[in-house]
């Protein structure tokens, strides 16, 4: 008992030897980089995993809140390279007059409060408008998935404003710092991995807290939460919030680390990777979110260095094989063979243990008339 | 006494079908209230208009001296109503434990909630003694038998303290043995609370009732004690006169 009880936190601190000690000193600074932007990612997957795993809202456009937070931030550091004068864009796009809208961007404390205030605010007002109707299942992640396509189309079409298909791109300063030196980007490296860490925290307490046991009975059984005298919709909206949050956080750290913010970062098909990659490493525990977003983040890179188109086949495959071979993704595979390993020495011919596929175990409320 | 709810003049259409035609009911508090009906008599129908699921066409229910008019599910739960359903629906994977304590969380603020549980409440303790579940306590609900999940969504209910329980054919599908303890603890929960149950056993309905409103095509056709009901001849009429079949059926 004292053992398994260890277990958790152990693992946690050995996670967090290898990422703040032992990787800083083996990679060289091109793939440390890499490993920020891989987490990055898997902030935002953290959020989906809440959400979709715990919660059971498929959320397929996260990529808006990580362009949120990603153009917040954009938009501070090209008003600090600009001294004054316009964004380098903006004068290619004959703008004469810094928008209104980019004006309080200005202020840094602005700018970081708007990274998470503007998702989670965005996100609330949808939620409370969606999740009051009702509105669930595929129709909210068609919803979301149509969001993130506006999204884009909205980027794209306002050149002058937001830098339209090249995003914004070429920052030189980020509070003081040079961004091209190899120190502020292990700095950054630091912060991501810190950041992670900490959110990855912060979402097990409210996992494991009452709250966390009220998402998951309003992902098995919403209308009998009603009757318990609870509002899903509250619930849900608080936590599509808070996911929304973690991925504009996720998208100012980007910024800093890849050095751009573009629509192309952010529409249907990268916002749809990250579910992938969460339902890969393991929708039902948070740590498979992270996991999902490195793993398949590495693996992209990796496979894409050699054969460029082929990612998006073996990308597609690994998610069909998943769904419906292994639903708990990696995490649930490794806890089979852990399983099947304990049992083996003791009982040779014990019989198979039942499957316990949570997709089919869920029932829905029939609504009696 | 007083009234704990009333119906008055209550009527729900669906697409013509009127499967509630003009009820009127008034239940006392502290009353154990069977209410039976063949099939589409309108009893379930009943409690989804008492709890919000339903919304009636005309009439409405007074429960507690307060309209139930447009309020929504989880507020009338919060006003003092708590129901059960026909298949019941425990969260299965949660432990038995988790199931009630969530359902005794229920008026604490949403913030409150994202503490960490420390102990079990007393509510909470009450209700796993009640409903006999103490045993099964850390186990998920996803393993209990059929009987056992309806025990359990009586005791999620009875950590709610609600001034009226509608339990909706509790031992529809239950052993004999399982029908017996489900029969000790209607009389135990019926002792310190307002009870209106459906039910379509009549067995069951003979040991556990004392006052009986029978629903036939969405009308009250009468209200009395078990001896009354049993003899009047209309009741006999409707589940063992022209159509045979009736009497045996379950669901509504």
């Amino acid at each position: 008992m004292n053992l398994t009880r260890l277990k958790g936190p152990g693992l946690f601190a050995a996670v967090a030897v290898l990422a703040l000690v032992v990787a800083p000193l083996v990679l060289e600074p091109f793939r440390l980089g890499l490993l920020a932007k891989y987490l990055c990612f898997a902030i935002v997957a953290l959020g989906i995993g809440l959400a979709w795993g715990q919660g059971g809202m498929l959320v397929l456009g996260q990529g808006v809140f990580f362009g949120l937070g990603g153009y917040a931030m954009g938009m501070h550091l090209k008003l600090v390279d600009a001294q004054g004068d316009l964004p380098d864009f903006m004068i290619w796009s004959g703008v004469e007059q810094l928008p209104a809208l980019w004006k309080p961007f200005a202020n840094p404390v602005f700018a970081l409060a708007m990274v998470v205030l503007g998702p989670m605010l965005i996100a609330a007002v949808l939620g409370l408008l969606v999740f009051r109707q009702r509105v669930r299942g595929a129709y909210f992640a068609i919803l979301t998935q149509a969001l993130a396509a506006a999204f884009v189309i909205l980027l794209v079409g306002r050149q002058g404003l937001t830098g339209g298909t090249n995003g914004l791109t070429n920052f030189f300063d980020l509070f003081g710092q040079d961004l091209a030196a190899d120190s502020t980007q292990r700095g950054l490296y630091f912060v991501v991995a810190i950041v992670t860490g900490l959110l990855y925290l912060g979402a097990r307490q409210l996992v494991g807290s009452r709250f966390g046991r009220l998402l998951v009975a309003i992902r098995d059984g919403e209308d009998r939460v009603r009757f318990l005298g609870y509002d899903p919709a509250r619930v849900k909206t608080v936590v599509f919030a808070i996911s929304a949050g973690m991925a504009g956080l996720a998208g100012a750290l980007f910024v800093p680390v890849v050095g751009i913010i573009s629509p192309a970062l952010l529409g249907v098909v990268p916002s749809l990777e990250l579910v992938v990659a969460v339902a890969v490493g393991g929708r039902f525990a948070l740590a498979g979110a992270i996991l999902g977003a490195v793993v398949m983040g590495y693996a992209k890179t990796s496979f894409s260095e050699q054969f460029a188109d082929g990612w998006l086949y073996l990308q597609g495959e690994l998610f069909i094989l998943v769904m419906t071979l292994a639903p708990k993704g990696i995490l649930g595979l490794a806890a089979s063979a852990r399983d099947a390993l304990a049992r083996r020495p003791r009982r040779p011919t014990a019989p198979k243990p039942p499957p316990t596929d949570d997709a089919s175990g869920r029932r829905v409320m029939e609504e009696v008339g | 006494m007083s009234p704990i709810i009333e119906i008055r003049g209550l009527s729900v259409v669906f697409d013509g079908f009127r499967a509630i035609d003009g009820i009127d009911l008034t239940v006392e508090e502290g009353e154990l209230r069977f209410l039976i009906g063949p099939n589409g008599a309108g009893k379930t129908t009943l409690v989804d208009v008492i709890t919000g699921l339903t919304r009636p066409t005309t009439g409405e229910v007074v429960f507690d001296g307060r309209s139930l008019a447009g309020l929504r599910e989880h507020s009338i739960v919060r006003l003092g109503v708590g129901r059960t359903f026909q298949t019941s629906v425990v969260f299965e994977e949660l432990t038995v434990l988790e199931n009630l304590d969530l359902a005794a969380s229920f008026r604490r603020p949403l913030w409150s909630l994202t503490r960490r549980r420390r102990g079990i409440s007393e509510a909470v303790a009450d209700a796993l003694e009640t409903t006999g579940l103490r045993e099964l306590a850390d186990r998920p609900a996803g393993v209990l038998s059929h009987g056992q999940r309806q025990w359990l969504e009586i005791g999620m209910l009875l950590t709610q303290s609600p001034k009226l329980l509608l339990l909706d054919e509790p031992v529809a599908g239950m052993s004999k043995d399982e029908r017996e303890r489900t029969g000790e603890l209607l009389t135990s929960v019926a002792d310190d609370h307002t009870v209106i149950v459906i039910e379509h056993d009549m067995e069951f309905l003979r040991r556990y009732a004392s006052q009986v409103t029978v629903l036939h095509e969405g009308k009250v056709l009468i209200e009395g004690s078990v001896d009354q009901v049993r003899d009047d001849p209309r009741v006999q009429e409707v589940y063992l006169g022209r159509k045979r079949g009736d009497a045996v059926s379950t669901g509504s």
